[in-house]
This record gives structure tokens, sequence and C-alpha cells, in this order.
């Protein structure tokens, strides 16, 4: 049971409550499963190419993961993903 | 009284440089060319002006005449890495290269030495001059710091180094602040660094918010008759610090906002600083279309907000974090906008007057 965070700045532009999602084992599962219960929010996280947003900061259990490993990052049922708006581009 | 400041200003804008005067400005030069900063050396009177051309790449040029003819000089360049380290930024994991990508600030160095005189960079490097900026040398001590790989960009892809903060009494103690790479300073001339504490990184998870490597100070302000005291424009908030930058406790509950970018501080009272509140990360504009400005005469226990002058209505100006300058008498002021306004004070903010509205995006402020 992963579960999700996502700051407050993602909240002003889309609703996006935090979520447990059930048996995922990485990073890119765990959103798959989140869309399917929140799919407006998959394009304020991922581009039109199913990248990470190039302005999105992801950490996993406290560590930064970054966008070139972030979808195969392995979570556990503990883990949490927080999501950010990254400080760049602002 | 005398209704403008008595002291030129210099206005890097996104188009030029201009000269505040008397009231009046003047196109200085690089006219529809983005100047990232420009300075004064008060030493030598030789104003040192940053230049990022796009397509062409960041410049350094200076003028020895108050501005009439100017001289390229070398411009701050990384060597290249021989140890075949790469250093990946923590967001996207792309390598960050070393090369300038803008010269973020210019800061003469200290009185007793005429020659040198440091600038700071995006990706984060901090280069020092010893010859009046004719050359530049990378600080390889800080740019070597294994915290480098937490650093991140802040308003950039890649972090940066804005502020560069000088000890009066002791050339060899510097603060430098990085977005987003926290405060560091040292007491040894630049060999070692020491990063700070005490401050909060909101846009992180809890385990790494008090992280000193993953703050992202917007501007340091020091107090040069108490250089113990500064003070810094957080992107999480607004802190002093009463030890020389090393470490920082939180000024909280401060109307209309303690988000912003610049801040200012009093050069001969510590308990005086300016600050240029905007509503927060998400939303960088003045809160509620009011341009203001908080000052503090207690020490950060108590703030006024400053608007006789300051457009009230419908005004969505903010100001970047090197927008706002106060000059050695600690009287006069200046402030200048994304929207091209530029107000000066000079009595310490309790009244400002409109210079313009008409300016390009202003980048930095700065009296001569």
């Amino acid at each position: 049971m992963t579960q999700l965070v996502f700051a407050k700045a993602f909240r002003r532009h889309v609703t996006c409550p935090d979520a447990v999602i059930e048996q995922a084992s990485t990073v890119g599962a765990a959103f798959a499963g989140y869309f399917e219960l929140h799919p407006a929010v998959r394009s304020y996280v991922l581009d039109d190419a199913g990248r990470i947003r190039r302005h999105v900061t992801l950490f996993v259990d406290g560590e930064q993961v970054t966008h070139v490993d972030a979808l195969t990052t392995p979570v556990t049922p503990t883990s949490t993903i927080h999501v950010f708006q990254a400080l760049s581009g602002g | 009284m005398h209704p403008h400041p008595n002291q030129d200003v210099l206005l890097s804008t996104r188009k030029g440089l201009f000269r505040l005067r008397d009231g009046q400005l003047d196109l200085l030069g690089f006219l529809g060319v983005q100047v990232s900063n420009a300075v004064r050396d008060p030493r030598d009177g030789r104003i040192h002006a940053a230049l990022d051309h796009g397509h062409f790449g960041c410049k350094l040029q200076y003028s020895d005449d108050d501005g009439a003819t100017w001289v390229e000089t070398d411009a701050p360049a990384y060597p290249q890495p021989t140890n075949g380290e790469v250093h990946v930024d923590p967001v996207r994991g792309e390598p960050v290269e070393w090369s300038t990508k803008l010269i973020w600030t210019i800061e003469p160095g200290h009185a007793s030495r005429p020659g040198e005189l440091w600038c700071g960079t995006i990706p984060g490097g901090m280069f020092r001059s010893t010859d009046r900026g004719e050359t530049w040398s990378l600080v390889e001590s800080l740019w070597d710091h294994p915290t480098r790989s937490q650093w991140f960009g802040g308003g950039f892809d890649d972090p940066g180094l804005h502020s560069i903060s000088l000890h009066p009494s002791d050339p060899d103690t510097l603060a430098v602040g990085l977005s987003a790479g926290g405060v560091w300073v040292t007491r040894d001339g630049t060999r070692s660094w020491a990063p700070a504490t005490g401050m909060n990184a909101p846009y992180t998870p809890p385990e790494e918010a008090g992280n000193p490597a993953m703050q992202d100070p917007h501007r340091i302000a020091r107090c040069p008759a108490a250089p113990e005291v500064a003070w810094v424009q957080h992107h999480g908030g607004m802190y002093r610090s009463t030890d020389g930058c090393s470490s920082w406790t939180e000024i909280t509950g401060v109307d209309p906002s303690t988000f912003g970018f610049a801040v200012a501080a009093h050069p001969t009272d510590p308990d005086t600083a300016w600050f240029v509140p905007a509503a927060s990360d998400e939303v960088r504009v003045p809160v509620d279309g009011r341009v203001v400005v908080t000052r503090t005469r207690d020490g950060g226990a108590t703030f006024e907000q400053l608007t006789d002058g300051l457009p009230q209505h419908n005004a969505w100006h903010l100001v970047y974090r090197h927008g706002l300058d106060v000059d050695a008498s600690g009287e006069q002021l200046v402030l200048g906008s994304t929207s091209g306004g530029v107000w000066t004070s000079i009595d310490g903010g309790d009244h400002w007057t409109e210079v313009t509205n008409d300016l390009p995006p202003v980048l930095a402020v700065r009296f001569t």
C-alpha cells in the first residue's frame, strides 16, 4: 500500500487527494494506479510523452529520485511517494 | 527636501542597462541585451555589467568612464572536469554541465584587497578575480564540495549562486547563498566552507526539510556595521542570523506574507531590514495586487507595511532577489519590478516616488 502525497502547488490546479495504492512495485506502477482513480492528475505529473514533467520533483521515502530512474524506482508496501513542484522554472 | 536619491542607481533589465541619476533615467548601454546584474566598484569606480546574450552566451563588460565606453573582458569560464566525474542534477538526473549559464551576481571584494572581485553563476560556481575583473577563476573548494550533488535549481533549471556577502572587518570571511544549495560560510579565504543551519525547506519531505544543502535562500543581506547580523529571504520564509550567517532563526507571522525574493539590510542599524513580500510560492505576485515593502526596526520582532507612493490597486509587480537596494546612509532605497516599475525612497521607505512604469523587466538595482 504505497502512499502518494501531493504538494499543495498541485492542489491549486487539480483535485489530487493523497491516496494509498495497492500492489505497486514501482513508482510508475503506483502512479498508474493513482491515475486510474484520478485521471485528471496524469497530465500534471507526466508530459504528453509519458515523462515526468521537467519541473516536478519526486521523493521516495524521503530520498529524491531523478527523472531518469523515477518510474522504475522500486517501492514497497510501506513506501511514501512525495510529489512536489520543483523550485526551478519559477 | 531633495525629491530623488542623490546617488546614482544602476538598473539591470531584460533589455539593457539603465542609470537613474537625480530622478532621470538614461540608457547606459546594451539595448536589447539581457543585463543580469551590474555593479560599480566603489574602490576604483569601474562599472561591471554581466550580460546574457542568449544566442551568444554570457559576457562581462566593464566601463572606466561612467558607462560612456565599455570593454569586453574574459567572462567566468568553468574548467573541464579532469577526473571524469559526472554530477547529475537530483531532480532530472541529467548531467550538470561545467558551463556558465548565467552570471547572477558580481560583488566587489574587500576594501583591503583592491583587485579582488567575486561573482556567482548558474550552475552554482563562484568565481574570483584578483585583477579588477579582467580574468576569473573558479573557487574550486565550493564547486567540489561533496554536497553539490544535492544542489538543485531554484528559479532556473540549474542551481545558482546569487549572494556573496562580505564581512567588513575580515577579508577572509564570506557567506554565499545558493538557490537551491543553502548558505555557506568560509572564514579562511574560501579554503573551507561550513553549512549554515536553522533553515527549513517546506518543499521537501519532512526528512529532508532541515538539510542545509537543500535550502533555498533567495537572498542574503548583511548589516555592514554589525556584520554578525544578517537577513535571508528564503523560499520558505524569512530568517535572521546573529552569528555571521552560521545559524538562522525563522521570523514568522509577518503580514501580508513571509514569501518573497528580495531583502535589504540597514547599513548601520542591525535591527532594521526591508523585505518585499509576494503572495506565495505558487502565486508570485503581491498580495491583493498591492505593492508593499515590509520593514522591521526591532530585529524582526515586528514589521510595518510601507505603502505610501507604491501602487495599491491591480499592481501585480514581482520584485526579484536583486530588485531592492539600500544606500550607505540607510535612508535611500530603490525598488525595481518585473513589470518595469521603479520606485525610490529617501526616508527609509516611509514614502516612495515612482520613477517609471515603463522599463523592461528589472532584474537588479544597485546604488553606485
